[in-house]
Order: structure tokens, then sequence, then C-alpha cells
């Protein structure tokens, strides 16, 4: 079977947060199912060429390592990570990932920079931290479902008319503490705030992304077989549960 | 000198300090340092200048990401072996506040401190308004890891904040740098101190380093040898920045797993041959670093050496502790570099190993568990008897296990921690070590715990 390539951007530079959770995640439920699945990553002075990718994943970084990438990234592989996507390749962004990939972004001494056109959004900087869990209501996919993560950003996102969000905040601040929004879809790519790592967490989505990536490997549309996901769902809803309680915390006892 | 002055205030403040403490712990609301610690700086904000400037040899300020605790301590147990009555605050009570309880606690009604020398581990971000209130002798700058990124950003807002820092200390101060760790080395310091032992290293940086660009200038930095994390022999590949040669080296460490490391280190005074009993390449560089600051007060060599083999850790960072017929070896585990190196001591020798992993994500262990996702727990493959999740966060610790190849066998999740204890003593054989690893506060749970059920005495007794 031909593998599923999916191509992991600056794991040197923008990997924090446990941003490598969600590769792991890919790698390991593709491999519970057989299907092969071959990881590159590349960093600084790589070139990409958008034939050769199914899937993207651009996690986030600190301030000095993405001022880095961020000329790299523009000048070696944002046109090509735009053209794998209006093939249907699936990509998913987070954070820093998914500030790059916006039409632009203002640095914290106020200059706009372009970035890579992905999605129409624009970031700037903002007056505090956002720090938090997130509980996340989105359709995405059809039917309503929910997504937990961790956001970490000063940064507000703000969507322009070509994009719509990946969902609404129901706790947390989301794109950008205003609006209510979080994150950005535009066909098969995802960017969010959404660190915690994303993807053990909400295995749909990470399961979606497998989907679309084989589907573009293979030129046909396929279904995956289920897995037991017990373990995830558990997961999920604890911190669901907790967060949406209006004070305090539900599991307190011995703790 | 002359006998001295009395401060009404002062001793006023130090005395409320300590009555609050002491009716706190007869409350059994814990050790009180925090309820002194915000006492005494609203009576008397000049209390922690006086107090630290009467002692006769000065302060010693510690601090870092990983391993100050078991360095303070192991200081402490030196500078007592050398004759010296250190006065410090208590393990974790690294604030500012803990600092104000510490000189409360430590002064009698005079206020003049029960000590001769002051010890004080200070918490990263706390750093530079300690150094507003205590000029040290000694700054030991150990190291930067990413750690609870919520609380503290990143890594080189860290190390910006200490450069700031040491550039208003006095010409009295002798600042100590870890050499290996390029964030710290970077800062000016008259004293180095690292590892010199390719046999110990590798040639590549684990996934989640967190120094790969040269803190001067910005370029990618090259390791000819990694230890731990960032910590090796580093150059940068544009500028003049490189490792510094330690002043104090470990030039042949033997591990020997969970029982102890061999080390003979240089230093300027000579070289030290000691058999240490703390665990890990992590604890080779806590002894570096009491060694180079126990140079730098002239301590000598001899009694340094005997006091390295007498030490064992501070409390919930390694200990064991004897419960009926098992053992259980306790480690704090607190980041993702703290963490993958417990692992990597607790798996030195073969075999399957019984694990209890107790995970919080209150303010106190970092609200963000995805440094979970950072921590190489691949090396738990085909290694584990049975691993019972436990915590606040019990749940997302067995998806991690899971995902890292751990056979779904052998999880167990059991969100209260009595439960899980008994889980995991009824899993593990008699005779066998059970190897419990907790965050901070759930640390102090198990503390509680097996004090309640008799194993160990209170956490304020240490």
């Amino acid at each position: 079977m031909t593998p599923i390539r999916l191509v992991h951007l600056y794991p040197d530079l923008m990997s924090v947060y446990g941003d490598r959770g969600n590769v792991l995640t890919l790698m390991r439920r593709a491999e519970w199912r057989n299907i092969p699945l071959v990881v590159t990553e590349l960093s600084v002075g790589d070139t990409l060429d958008p034939s050769e990718v199914d899937l993207v994943f651009f996690g986030g970084g600190q301030d000095r390592e993405q001022s880095v990438v961020s000329p790299d990234f523009l000048a070696q592989k944002a046109a090509a990570v735009c053209q794998a996507v209006e093939d249907g390749a699936a990509v998913l962004s987070v954070c820093g990932g998914y500030q790059l990939l916006g039409a632009s972004y203002t640095t914290v001494d106020g200059q706009e920079l372009p970035g890579g056109g992905l999605f129409d959004v624009r970031s700037v900087p903002g007056p505090r931290r956002h720090i938090g869990n997130v509980l996340v209501e989105t359709t995405l996919g059809g039917q309503p479902r929910t997504l937990i993560g961790f956001e970490n950003h000063s940064g507000r996102t703000y969507l322009g008319t070509d994009v719509r969000p990946l969902g609404r905040v129901v706790v947390g601040a989301g794109n950008n503490g205003e609006d209510g929004t979080e994150g950005a879809v535009y066909r098969g790519a995802i960017g969010c705030y959404l660190h915690g790592s994303l993807l053990p967490k909400n295995p749909w989505l990470a399961d979606r992304l497998l989907t679309q990536a084989l589907a573009h490997r293979l030129g046909e549309p396929v279904t995956l077989e289920p897995l037991d996901d017990t373990l995830e769902e558990d997961a999920h809803t604890a911190v669901a549960t907790r967060i949406r309680a209006p004070r305090g915390r539900v599991r307190s006892g011995a703790w | 000198m002359g006998p001295p002055t009395m401060k009404p205030r002062l001793s006023a403040a130090l005395l409320a300090g300590r009555a609050a403490a002491t009716l706190s712990r007869r409350l059994g609301r814990g050790g009180g340092t925090v309820i002194a610690g915000h006492l005494v700086p609203r009576i008397a904000p000049a209390a922690l200048k006086d107090v630290t400037q009467a002692l006769p040899n000065g302060s010693i300020v510690v601090s870092g990401t990983n391993g100050k605790t078991t360095t303070t301590r192991l200081l402490s147990h030196l500078l007592r072996a050398s004759g010296m009555r250190p006065i410090h605050n208590r393990a974790g009570a690294n604030l500012l506040s803990g600092l104000y309880s510490a000189v409360a606690q430590a002064t009698d009604w005079q206020a003049r401190p029960r000590g001769d020398v002051g010890l004080f581990e200070v918490d990263e971000a706390t750093l530079p308004k300690a150094l507003e209130h205590i000029h040290p002798r000694v700054l030991l700058l150990h190291n930067i890891f990413r750690d609870q990124l919520d609380r503290y950003g990143e890594v080189h807002f860290v190390a910006g904040l200490w450069r700031e820092a040491t550039e208003h200390l006095r010409d009295s101060t002798t600042v100590a740098v870890n050499a290996d760790d390029p964030l710290v080395a970077a800062l000016p310091a008259a004293l180095t101190y690292g590892i010199a032992d390719p046999g110990v290293g590798t040639t590549t940086l684990p996934h989640a380093a967190d120094a790969r660009l040269c803190p001067v200038c910005g370029a990618a930095l090259r390791y000819d040898l990694v230890y731990y994390g960032h910590l090796g022999h580093y150059a940068c590949t544009r500028c003049e920045f490189a490792r510094p040669t330690p002043t104090v080296a470990a030039t042949q460490v033997e591990l020997l797993g969970d029982q102890g490391t061999n080390v003979i280190v240089e230093t300027p005074a000579g070289t030290l041959r000691a058999n240490l009993r703390l665990p890990g390449l992590y604890n080779v560089y806590n002894a570096l670093a009491a060694i180079a600051v126990c140079n730098a007060l002239g301590i000598k060599r001899d009694v340094i050496a005997r006091g390295l083999e007498t030490f064992t850790a501070a409390f919930g960072r390694l200990e064991r502790i004897q419960v009926e017929d098992r053992q259980l070896f306790l480690a704090l585990v607190k980041n993702p570099v703290g963490f993958t190196e417990v692992l990597r001591t607790i798996l030195t020798s073969p075999g399957r190993r019984t694990l209890l992993i107790a995970i919080n994500d209150l303010f106190a262990d970092g609200t963000d568990v995805s440094w979970l996702w950072d921590v190489e727990f691949e090396r738990l493959c085909g290694r584990v008897n049975v691993a019972v999740c436990t915590g606040l966060r019990a749940e997302d610790m067995a998806v991690r296990l899971k995902y890292a190849g751990v056979e779904s066998s052998r999880l167990r999740v059991e969100p209260d921690l009595d439960r899980a204890l008994e889980l995991t003593l009824r899993a593990a054989e008699p005779g066998e070590t059970i190897y419990v690893l907790p965050t901070y506060t759930a640390m102090l749970s198990m503390r509680e715990l097996l004090h309640r059920t008799g194993y160990v005495g209170a956490f304020w007794e240490d």
C-alpha cells in the first residue's frame, strides 16, 4: 500500500507545548490500522514539493525561533503548502504555525509582515496572554462535536471573509478573546490555538485528517476502521467536565 | 564590631511571622511558611536585607529550573560539615514570601540570625526581585529548561530576566554558572562547572531541546556532545560564543542506576573522588554546582568529598520509603527533561517496572499538561509491569503512555490517590521497588497520605 506522506515542518524549531504529540498520534492511529505513513521532517534550508505531500503539520514556536523560521518558510515552503491544499492535501497548524499561514502577522515592534496566505486571517500582538484550558464546539464534518485544548498566546487573530472559524469557544479566549471564534478552516487545512496536545484527546479530528490525507494519496474516498478510543474519550470528558463546571473543580477529593 | 542595634520594628515583624507560622502549624494548616512570608514584609520590608546583611559568612543564592532544591540541600549539608550554620528557606518555598519566612524562622527575639551563612533557593522568575534584597556572596545559576510555560513563558524570557539581574550585581558577588548550558553560560561568570566525560554523552540533541540557537547572536549552535536536554559541549556556528572550559569538571562519571554515581572531579584545589548516593546525570550537575560553591567559599576538598558521600536527597525529590515488604522510590517530576532523566535512571538495570504516576495540573504543577508529550515515555516500551495513572490528569497520562507504545493491558487509570497506591502495591511483588512519580502538588498529597498511614513524618519536619 502506498504510504501517507506526512510533512512535519520545523520540528527542531517549532515544537513547544508538546505539539509533537499530534504527529505521534497521527503515526500511531495509522499504524494501528496497518496504514503505512512516512514522516518527513523539514527545517531551515529544505524545500517542499507540493506533489509529494498528503498531510502537513506545523506547530508553535518561541518568539526567537519563530523569527528564524518565518523568512525561510515564506521563501521556501509557503507557496508549496498552499498549492498542496488546493490539490486536496490536509494541514494542521497550531499557534505560531497558524499565524505564519495567515495573510499577515504583526510583530511586537509593530511591523506588519506578509504570511503564507493560506488562511484569510490577520494576527496582531495583544495586550495580555491568554492561558488556559479551552473547550470548543464545532460542526466540522457535519455533526456537532467538541474539541479540548490548551491555549497560551498573546497574539490575536481576526478572520477575513474567505475563511470560516474552526468553531466557537465555550471556555477560553480563542482567536482573539472578542468574537467567540477559535481557529480557521480553509478546504482541508485547519489552523488553531489548541495545544494540549490537540489530537490525542480529540481522536476524531486525528482520524478526519488521516482520512483526508489517505483519500488524497489514493485519489478516491476512503473510510477508516474505528479504533477503541475509550481512554482518549475519558480524557476528553474528564477535562470537559472540569472546565465546564462553574467554579472550582469537580474532582477535588484527595487533591 | 559592637553589639547589634535593637530594631524594634524588625524584631516585632519577625516575631509576628514566627507566631503566625506556629499557630498555623498547630491548627494543622501545614508548615505555616506562607502566612509568615506574607506578614513579615508588610510590617518590615527591609527584614530580608537587614537579616542577610548581618550574616558573617554572607549568603548563597541558587536558581535554575531543575535541581535547585537538591543542590541547596546538598550545600546545606556541606556547609554544616565545614562548621558553618546555614539559615535557609524550605524546599519549594522559593518565592519572595518564602525568603521572608525563612529569615523570620531563623532569627532570635532581637532579630539576630541564628546562623552564620544564608542559603536560599530562589524561583527563576523571582530572582531579580530577590537580588534587590539579598546581595549574595555566591550566586549560582544552574540551568534553564522549558518548565511551566503557562507561568514563566519561554526559556529566552527567563534568560533575559537573569541577564538584566546580573548586570546590577556588586563586585563582591561571585557568579557560578553551568558551563554545559548555553543559556546560563552566556551570562558573565567567574566560576563555571560542567561534565567532561564523553562516555556519558551522545551526539544528538533530543527533539525537545530548548537551546538550538546561540543566545548571543541567534545563529545555530553546533553540539559535539550532548549529556541530556540541551546540556553538552557546544559552539556557535557564526560568532565566538562557545562552551567555556569549566573551572570545576567531572572527568569521570560512572552511573550505577538508581543506586548512585561514582565521580572524579577536577577542581582548582585538586582532584576529588566521591561515590554519590544520588542517582542520575542530573545529580552529577547538582554535585558539581555544590562543589563549585564550596570552592568559592574555601571549604577543604576532603570535607566536600566526605559530605558528598553522606548526603541523601531532599523530600520527595528522590527518596526511598519502606511500605510493608515493598519499597517506594519517590521522584518528583515537573518538566520534560527532568522526567526523561528520571525514566532513564530508573530503567538503567534490565527488567519490568511497576509505576505509579500522579499528574496534577494545579498552579504549582503547571496548568498545561502538554509537556507530557515532550517526555520520552517511549523508553518504557516493553519495560512496564503495571503503570497506574492517578491525579487530576490521570487520563491524560494514560493516553500518553498508550501512544508511547506501552501495552494497554498494563495501564490502569485510578484518579483517587489512596486507591491508586493500593492498586500499585497489589500489582507489585513482595520485595519489589515501586517507582512513584508525582508532580509537585501530587507529591504533597502523596506525602500526606504516607504520613496519614504512618510511613513517613510530616513534611515540615524536614
